[in-house]
């Protein structure tokens, strides 16, 4: 199979310097990279971790020569193997792609053409590049399929895109990359679609095959647990620079950087549980479905007690979004109710009265899609204040100052649009916003999870302080387990449209657990480079046994 | 059944179910016309008796339904009912013709000078759209743009007019009259109608190619796409292999969108070069206001667009993965 | 940017910000980076809606003058020539610069009124409204726009009113489905639930949350139908079935004088006669295209 002479464990495979890479908007040239180094040695996965916006793809992609469309690669050297990837042509270029450095993409469903049966797409760059006939690719595709754990590997391939499943397509994709036995593979982000319990085998094949075929690797990511289990070494970039180079261990240890610190800072938060048995949210034996399709919902009974947080947690169709649209009225439930202060609230948005919907407020995921782009800070918080409240002139003026210094922003943002502030600014106005209501309970939609790190931190300690000074009730809608363990008391697990389990967080989070809660905690992957490793030995074990 | 299958009956039942409203709408507009229409077509000297004969043979003595489902009837079996001129007091009795007569000789007129303008059109305007978006941001993509751009704000009658005075003023290559008789032969009816066809020729090229670009663009910024070219695909085969077949649907949208654009520009060049088709029929009927022949007219002009789109949407069904290889 | 971040304080949190810009500042800048075709547009539709507000006092005769003088030549008395009544050409092109944009900026706001508040209505409610109106919209929609503009013209008659209100209706359909869609991709925001939980009206979440963010493609929008309703009301007038004599219409005025252009050999002059209501016709098209255009290329930030 393999058309190279492979050079020796250790050897430099990669090396990237002052590498400046420009996007165009706007009519200007914004830089994107400015100035960063990289090098990657043979059979080493280094893994780049850094936020939205921190030039991770565009490096990762760099290596290949590439630069996509709307960006340009302005200076600096590329040298793969002792080709100097800037010098060379674009059909030497595309003589690379595909035969010694392949690519593994975010999106697989959209990566694969819609009209091609999966095994002619995978084998497609090795014939192109006449690495091997027709006949052996397919039979080396069916390996792959096997040794990356898909099930049924010998026919899988003849099905289209659309046929399997998210998490079976990334591992058809990484099959695809591995076909021409590569000497790089470039992962960018390619668990970020998954759910936690599929990324834990997609991971897991992955870093198998990896390893197998010892493939040197860049694995982009913003998830410091995921790169731990995969990368040797770790570059952590922000701005489109290099902020800290380590090898994975005392980077995990020892990290340098303070902003490197701030990447897991939320797991350092942490909440003394409280016990309550004062119910102000109730949701009783409810069923819910979308307009004429299945069962979402299929009798849930949660009890939210007051001046409390509550987690409900599960993965992506396991109802909880759903549950929370129940308890505000969007989706009307087929059966059973939602009752607030005992007295029960009536199903459909449109019957609650302003006194009751002042009560249940909502602060959701993304700030950039909560608040309307043409709103200015004083609409947004000031709409609520007049419509509720029917505050006018200064009274609205004093109050929305005295709310804008509840969280910790100044006057002087008073007037700024969503477009002038940064993410977490966003996000606390939208808390505001839900605070100018003067509720007494608040559903928080994954509302760090679109943050970086160290603002989730800040997000989560003023929503705690606003509780011990407000008293308010959180329903925190989560799949993320770090958040949870930071901020609740009780906790709610969901899967596939029922509760699973409720109860305090500490009965939760330790033995004994059910099967779908263990699956799920067990799932989430730790800063620990050895856990996904701990954790399949784990498993294997615990088949073996039963 | 086959998923494919059962979306194209459902596309056929929707289209026809189309039609059908459609009639139902043209049918009713002639509930609209003012009360005094009698007296309007048949002139202020009509005797109140030939008035009411002729509201009688409307039969607008009789509910809507009954002579809708008449009507329907009617044009089923190829009856599109009498026209309205010809009726006058002053030519002295009835000699108004039957709408299927006047329409028969026309369609194929239009559908000759339609097909003429379609076939060096669709090729064209395939071409040219292909080309400007591989070859995006190239001074050939941008003088193309700027040329066809130019076009679609044309409106057809001065695309015509700058024609004739070129071909049939200046240079006298071509008649700038259309009048085709009925036993012309085929090349001499292509020579007849060789300005009018060239001028939608151009009108249609514009927006053609205008959308086949966009729609090229539109498919090469797909994943998929970046994802072949960082395999090392080469360009050619990129757009062979991968392109292409996902191209089909719109594509075929984009034909099917201009050539019922061809319908409707069809009129106003029937118009201009004194063309005999089913256009000039109808616009002379609005003038005269013989609602039975626009009537007709509109009929063929919807069910032709309706057809159109329809065709092409069973050709996009019918080449969607998706739909071929259901789960 | 430094890596070594001192204390975290949410109001000193940095990012990517946009700086706000007036609006005078935003037109300014355009204006200097906009291509030489969209200053072109903009020189040729300024000058047209001189010439359209300020007729009266520039034509040098009458909107309907009748001279002693059918198909006088150019030059002389009437630098156009007159027609085949002996009415001024130039003048009549001057006020059909008032008559003809009038409607067709009247039809295109009428048809934008219309479609705008169904199709936003459309987008929020998504209910039997929406379903409703979507298929009735497919149904007008399955007819040729022209085809059914005929057909009612033959019906009500053509006066200026009728040709305003059935174009207006028909192409209110095309506003409809653009405004709906765009309108839909609003409507999925949080912030447009986060009003309705508020408690919001329908009216409040159509004026304040959706319509000032589908103002850029609504306002390309208006651009290119205005283009198709000019040409529109252009081919019906033509066609003789719609503006009617004796006023001034661009459309009109291509049929009247159409037979002079078999006169090409013998008077070149004669024969550009209709060319000239044809050309301003498609002058103004053109300029308002090229301006849409470079609007499009601006506001949705795509650099092809």
């Amino acid at each position: 199979m393999s058309n190279q002479n492979k050079g020796k464990k250790g050897d430099v495979l990669l090396e990237m310097r002052d590498i400046v890479i420009d996007g165009f908007s706007d009519d200007k040239w914004h830089p994107i990279i400015k100035g960063a180094d990289l090098v990657l040695r043979r059979g080493e996965v280094m893994g780049i971790i850094g936020e939205s916006g921190a030039g991770k793809s565009t490096l990762g992609l760099a290596s290949m020569g590439f630069a996509r469309p709307g960006c340009e690669i302005h200076g600096g050297t590329i040298n793969f193997d002792g080709i100097d990837l800037i010098a060379a042509t674009e059909s030497e270029r595309r003589q690379l792609r595909g035969s010694r450095i392949a690519y593994v993409a975010q999106s697989a469903a959209a990566s694969f053409n819609p009209a091609h049966r999966l095994i002619d797409q995978t084998i497609e760059a090795c014939l192109s590049h006449g690495i091997s006939s027709e006949e052996e690719a397919r039979s080396d595709a069916k390996q792959l399929f096997a040794d990356l754990q898909l099930p049924q590997p010998n026919t899988i391939g003849d099905r289209y895109p659309h046929q399997v499943s998210g998490g079976q397509l990334q591992r058809v994709m990484t099959a695809m990359a591995m076909s021409s036995r590569p000497d790089l593979i470039i992962f960018d982000e390619p668990t970020t679609a998954l759910d936690v319990t599929t990324q834990v085998e997609v991971l897991a094949s992955m870093r198998l095959i990896v390893e197998k075929y010892n493939t040197a690797a860049i694995y982009i990511t913003h998830d410091l647990a995921v790169v731990a289990q995969m990368a040797d070494v770790i570059k952590v970039l922000r701005y489109g620079e290099t902020v800290e180079n380590a090898d994975t261990r005392s980077m995990l240890s020892n990290p340098k950087k303070e902003y490197t610190k701030s990447l897991w800072s939320v797991r350092s938060i942490e909440k003394e549980e409280a016990i309550s048995k004062d119910i102000v949210l109730k949701v009783d034996r409810v069923d819910a479905a979308y307009s004429g399709g299945i069962k979402v919902l299929d009798n849930i009974s949660i009890d939210i007690p007051r001046g409390q947080t509550i987690a409900i947690v599960g993965e992506s169709g396991s109802g909880k979004s759903t549950t929370a649209r129940v308890m505000t009225g969007l989706l009307p439930p087929l059966k059973g109710a939602v009752l607030f202060n005992g007295k029960p609230l009536p199903p459909m948005l449109k019957d609650r009265s302003v006194e009751q919907l002042k009560k249940i407020q909502m602060i959701y995921q993304s700030a950039d899609t909560a608040m309307n782009p043409r709103h200015t800070v004083r609409d947004v918080i000031g709409r609520p204040l007049e419509f509720y409240l029917g505050l006018k002139g200064k009274a609205l003026d004093d109050r929305l100052v005295e709310l804008l210094n509840l969280i910790e922003l100044d006057e002087s943002f008073i007037d700024r649009l969503p477009a002038e502030m940064s993410g977490g600014q966003k996000q606390r106005v939208c808390i505001a916003r839900a605070l100018a209501a003067e509720p007494e309970v608040i559903i928080c939609d994954e509302v760090t999870s679109a943050l970086d790190q160290i603002v989730q931190k800040g997000i989560l300690s003023l929503l705690l302080r606003l509780q011990k000074e407000l008293g308010i009730t959180y329903i925190f809608i989560t799949h993320d387990i770090a958040t949870v363990k930071a901020i609740s008391d009780q906790i709610v697990v969901m899967f596939q449209g029922k509760v699973v389990e409720q109860g305090m967080k500490s009965e939760i989070l330790s033995p004994p657990f059910l099967d779908y809660t263990n699956l799920l905690l067990s799932s989430v992957p730790e800063m620990d480079p050895d856990w996904l490793t701990g954790l399949l030995e784990q498993r294997e074990k615990a088949e073996r046994l039963s | 059944m086959h998923p494919v299958t059962k979306t194209i009956l459902q596309r056929l039942g929707l289209g026809f179910a189309t039609l059908l409203v459609v009639s139902m709408i043209i049918f009713s507009s002639i509930e609209f016309l003012p009360g005094d229409f009698g007296e309007a077509i048949l002139g202020q000297a009509a005797l109140p008796e030939t008035v009411a004969a002729f509201r009688a043979e409307l039969g607008l003595d009789l509910p809507l339904h009954e002579r809708y489902l008449d009507w329907l009837g009617g044009i089923m079996t190829g009856d599109m009912g009498n026209s309205f001129s010809g009726r006058g007091a002053s030519t002295g009795g009835d000699r108004s013709r039957a709408v299927v007569e006047l329409i028969g000789p026309r369609i194929e007129n239009t559908l000759f000078l339609a097909s003429m303008a379609a076939i060096i059109a669709v090729p064209l305007a395939l071409f040219l759209g292909v080309t400007t978006a591989l070859y995006r941001n190239s001074i050939y993509d941008r003088m193309v743009n700027g040329i066809t751009l130019t076009t679609i704000s044309f409106p057809e009658f001065f695309v015509a007019y700058i024609l004739i005075l070129i071909f049939s003023s200046f240079f006298k290559v071509f008649p700038s009259l259309a009048n085709i008789s009925q036993d012309a032969t085929f090349l001499e009816q292509a020579y007849l109608s060789a300005l009018p066809a060239i001028t939608l020729t151009l009108v249609i090229v514009a927006h053609m190619m205008r959308m086949t670009r966009a729609a090229i663009i539109n498919l090469m910024a797909s994943p998929y796409i970046e994802m072949a070219e960082l395999k090392g695909i080469s360009k050619s085969q990129i757009i062979i292999k991968h392109a292409l077949p996902n191209a089909w649907a719109p594509i075929v949208n984009v034909i099917a969108f201009n050539l019922a654009y061809l319908v409707v520009g069809v009129v106003v060049v029937e118009v201009v070069f004194v063309y005999p088709g089913v256009g000039q029929l109808m616009v002379d009927a609005v003038t005269s206001r013989d609602v039975p022949v626009v009537q007709g007219c509109a009929i063929i002009f919807a069910a032709t667009y309706i057809l159109l789109n329809l065709l092409a949407d069973i050709i996009s069904i019918a080449t969607n993965p998706r739909l071929l290889h259901p789960r | 940017m430094s890596s070594n971040d001192q204390g975290y304080s949410a109001a000193n949190e940095v990012s990517q910000i946009k700086s706000r810009r007036t609006l005078s500042e935003n037109i300014w800048r355009g204006l200097k980076t906009a291509p030489p075709t969209a200053i072109f547009g903009l020189t040729v539709i300024t000058f047209y809606l001189t010439v359209g507000i300020f007729a009266p006092f520039l034509a040098p005769y009458g909107e309907a003058e009748i001279f002693d003088m059918a198909y006088a030549p150019w030059g002389g008395d009437f630098l156009f020539g007159t027609d085949q009544l002996g009415r001024d050409i130039l003048s009549r092109l001057i006020y059909g610069a008032r008559n003809t944009i009038g409607i067709a900026v009247t039809t295109t706001f009428l048809a934008f009124l219309i479609g705008c508040s169904f199709g936003i209505a459309a987008a929020i409610s998504q209910n039997w409204l929406d379903h409703l109106l979507s298929r009735s919209v497919d149904v007008l929609m399955a007819i040729p726009s022209l085809i059914f503009a005929l057909m009612l013209l033959s019906i009500f008659g053509s006066t200026a009113i009728n040709i305003i209100f059935i174009i207006a209706v028909l192409d209110s359909t095309r506003v409809f489905r653009i405004t709906r869609a765009v309108a839909l991709n609003v409507v999925v925001m949080d912030y447009v639930e986060a009003a309705k939980l508020r408690g919001e009206g329908l009216g409040w979440i159509m004026r304040k949350e959706i319509l000032p963010n589908i103002m850029p493609p609504l306002v390309a929008e208006f651009g290119l139908r205005f283009c198709f309703v000019f040409l529109t009301i252009a081919a019906l007038s033509f066609l003789g079935v719609g503006i009617q004599p004796p006023t001034a219409d661009w459309g009109s005025m291509v049929r009247e004088t159409a037979g002079l252009i078999q006169f090409a050999e013998y008077d070149i002059t004669a024969a550009l006669t209709p060319m000239l209501p044809a050309a301003a016709i498609a002058l103004l098209t053109v300029a308002v295209n090229f301006v849409v255009d470079w609007f499009l290329h601006k506001t949705s930030g795509l650099k092809d």
